[in-house]
């Protein structure tokens, strides 16, 4: 113990002997994905333990539970760039019903070329993430609320315009469309490894894991993102285009919600108004898992990462657990506060104890 | 001390009967000033004074409603903070200098930041980042143990110090400091102090504002007072005392009247014979000296401006 507090002494030039010095292992500790981590470990060991002979380990398995954290992670890895420069988009769970029925009405009720097709509903997802951007800068309104507006908005539009052509909410028969076979292999093909067919999802999940975390940490864009989540007027104080910034990272999120619906689209041969429902919550909560800050300027894309990989392990595990599938929920539910709690507490060690 | 350090050349910084209004609010009336190279002109006013507006007119966030804005002889019409800043004026506010959980370096380049490549491969120096702001921060003599710890770990004044090496390195050629000092403890507003001291060295213009006289005195060359949007005028440390500032600022009768009443507390005090300890003797001492004081100080022509 302390007994009395030493005086001040001047420090001398160079190094400020006030401050402690830091091993490595705790610079690593402080990582905001690190929580997420070691929580993806965790569950891993426990549906080996559980279910490992049901499964869950074999590659097949492995296989099952990638392919769904691949499609989330598409997902939240642009959601948290987005969450990170202090925005939301819920708007994404419709989107992916729309992108979806535009691709599948363009190429199976008008013939058009299904690349051009494809082409077209990306179009579509840039402009709504212009769109949203947009709105959510010059309304000034908070995103959570704007983009729900465009969710139920587009999910609305979706759903009327389908029925309209259709007389159904569903467009099949993309398998029949020329070219189907060429465009399922970049987007829905498996890749057998180990006997087990292994989902390409899984490679566009990884390398748009990989472009976002080298935007984010070592590009100057990166830097702008955590400047305007961090704090918006003291980045425009300093020159950040603030508005460049929100709109790309709406397009950001609204063209990861595009991938997925092309790859479920091509997956499944048809497309429905109703895919994508409730993913923009599933999101948001793989972004969190994975260290997000809900209020901005802090995280990760490899957190996202981990986060929805903690999600596909806890799904597909407990369909190999043999329990009931209602117990999902309760299970994210219980590990959504769990890792904002563990977060909280990295990002006070992070933050050097204060706060 | 004489006034002869003083630059006497075309000001870095100058404003000629500046006005601002806010509908049928007048925010600012009539205000002249101006800052040289090498200079720290320190503009005092108390709360509701008018210098937040002034600091806005200064930082291109306001357009002037009225007035001349000239930098280098020039006058100058800036359309954004981005404008000012680009002509070499940079403006440090008090709670917005420093992003708390972004490092030292990122913060340092935020919106500047130092690039290799080319095209779409164009990434961030990190390296160079860290390097620079290293260097600019010792040679400001803050030393910093990582420059990829969080801002958030570093005490108000040190982030203040940050975003003053921040703005010299950036070529500013005024730095403009809204309240740099408030909230901070004695040590660290002294840090802050001496940041300043070494940023006029360098022969930038400063203008600090704060309404401090505590702080502003030791380091300002020369004061402009404000009260309730207009201007008192402009002092040079020479040809005034503290007291004098404090009074002007306030706008002498109110103090004085304070220190009347004050005396009266103490003087009821001492009647009702309460005494309850020689700490409450001391105190009530002290308040009656303070209201002495306070009355000695009040100069015998008082133009009253309102």
């Amino acid at each position: 113990m302390q007994v009395s507090q030493s005086v001040e002494t001047r420090p001398a030039a160079g190094e400020d002997e006030r401050v402690a010095k830091t091993s490595t292992l705790h610079r690593l500790l402080v990582r905001p994905e690190m929580g997420a981590l070691a929580g993806a470990i965790g569950v891993w060991i426990f549906f080996a333990i559980v279910a490992g002979d049901r499964g869950f380990l074999s590659p097949r398995g492995t296989a099952n539970y990638l392919e769904v954290a691949a499609q989330l992670g598409i997902l939240a890895v642009a959601v948290a760039l987005l969450m990170i420069g202090g925005e939301f988009d819920l708007s994404i769970g419709s989107t992916i019903g729309a992108c979806g029925i535009i691709f599948a009405l363009l190429s199976v009720e008008y013939g058009w070329n299904i690349w051009l097709a494809m082409l077209m509903s990306l179009a579509f997802a840039l402009l709504l993430g212009i769109f949203n951007g947009y709105l959510v800068l010059r309304t000034s309104l908070p995103s959570f609320i704007v983009t729900l507006g465009t969710l139920l908005m587009i999910r609305g539009v979706t759903v009327g315009v389908t029925r309209q052509v259709t007389g159904r909410t569903v467009v099949s028969g993309l398998d029949d469309v020329p070219g189907y076979d060429a465009i399922r292999t970049v987007f829905a093909s498996d890749v057998t490894i180990a006997g087990a067919g292994f989902s390409i999802a899984i490679l566009w999940w990884l390398a748009i894991a990989a472009l976002a975390t080298w935007v984010l940490l070592r590009t100057p864009f990166g830097n702008w993102i955590f400047g305007v989540g961090g704090n918006q007027q003291a980045a425009r104080n300093v020159g950040v285009p603030i508005s460049l910034v929100k709109i790309v990272l709406f397009m950001g999120t609204a063209v990861a919600a595009w991938l997925v619906a092309v790859i479920q689209v091509l997956g499944a041969r048809s497309a429905d108004v109703v895919r994508g429902t409730g993913s923009e919550f599933t999101a948001i909560i793989a972004a969190v898992i994975g260290g997000v800050l809900l209020t901005g300027g802090y995280g990760s894309a490899i957190g996202a990462v981990f986060g929805a990989l903690i999600f596909g392990m806890v799904r597909q595990g407990i369909v190999f657990m043999g329990v009931d599938p209602g117990w999902e929920d309760a299970v994210l539910g219980a590990m959504l506060v769990i890792a904002v709690l563990v977060n909280r507490y990295i990002r006070t060690q992070a933050m050097g104890g204060r706060r | 001390m004489s006034a002869a350090a003083i630059d006497t050349g075309t000001p870095l910084l100058e404003v000629q009967n500046v006005s601002r209004f806010f509908g049928s609010v007048i925010a600012l009336k009539d205000i002249s000033m101006s800052v040289h190279a090498g200079e720290v002109m320190c503009l005092l006013g108390d709360n509701g004074a008018g210098k937040s507006t002034l600091i806005k007119i200064f930082a291109g966030v306001h357009p002037p409603s009225e007035g001349r804005y000239l930098v280098e002889g020039k006058e100058v019409q800036f359309g954004s903070p981005r404008d000012a800043l680009a002509a070499g004026i940079a403006t440090v506010y008090q709670d917005l200098a420093m992003i708390p959980l972004m490092s030292i370096s990122r913060n340092f380049f935020l919106g500047s930041e130092p690039s290799s490549g080319w095209g779409p491969f164009r990434r961030f120096d990190v390296d160079a980042a860290d390097r620079i702001s290293r260097d600019e921060l010792s040679k400001m003599g803050i030393h910093v143990r990582d420059t990829g710890q969080a801002v958030g770990t570093l005490s108000g004044g040190e982030r203040q110090s940050v975003a003053i090496a921040r703005a010299v390195y950036f070529g500013a050629k005024v730095l403009i400091l809204d309240e740099p000092t408030a909230a901070l403890g004695v040590k660290e507003a002294g840090v802050v102090l001496r940041y300043i001291a070494q940023a006029r060295a360098r022969g930038l213009g400063v203008v600090f504002i704060t309404h401090n006289v505590h702080h502003a005195y030791p380091i300002a060359d020369r004061f402009t007072i404000l009260n309730r949007g207009r201007s008192y005028g402009t002092f040079a440390k020479s040809e005034t005392s503290r007291e004098e500032v404090v009074r002007m600022m306030a706008g002498g009768e109110e103090l004085e009247e304070l220190g009347l009443e004050l005396e009266e507390f103490a003087r009821a005090d001492a009647a009702s014979g309460a005494r309850l300890s020689p700490v409450a003797a001391e105190a009530d001492a002290a308040i009656l000296r303070a209201g002495r004081e306070l009355e000695a100080d009040r100069l015998p022509t008082s133009d009253s401006v309102s």
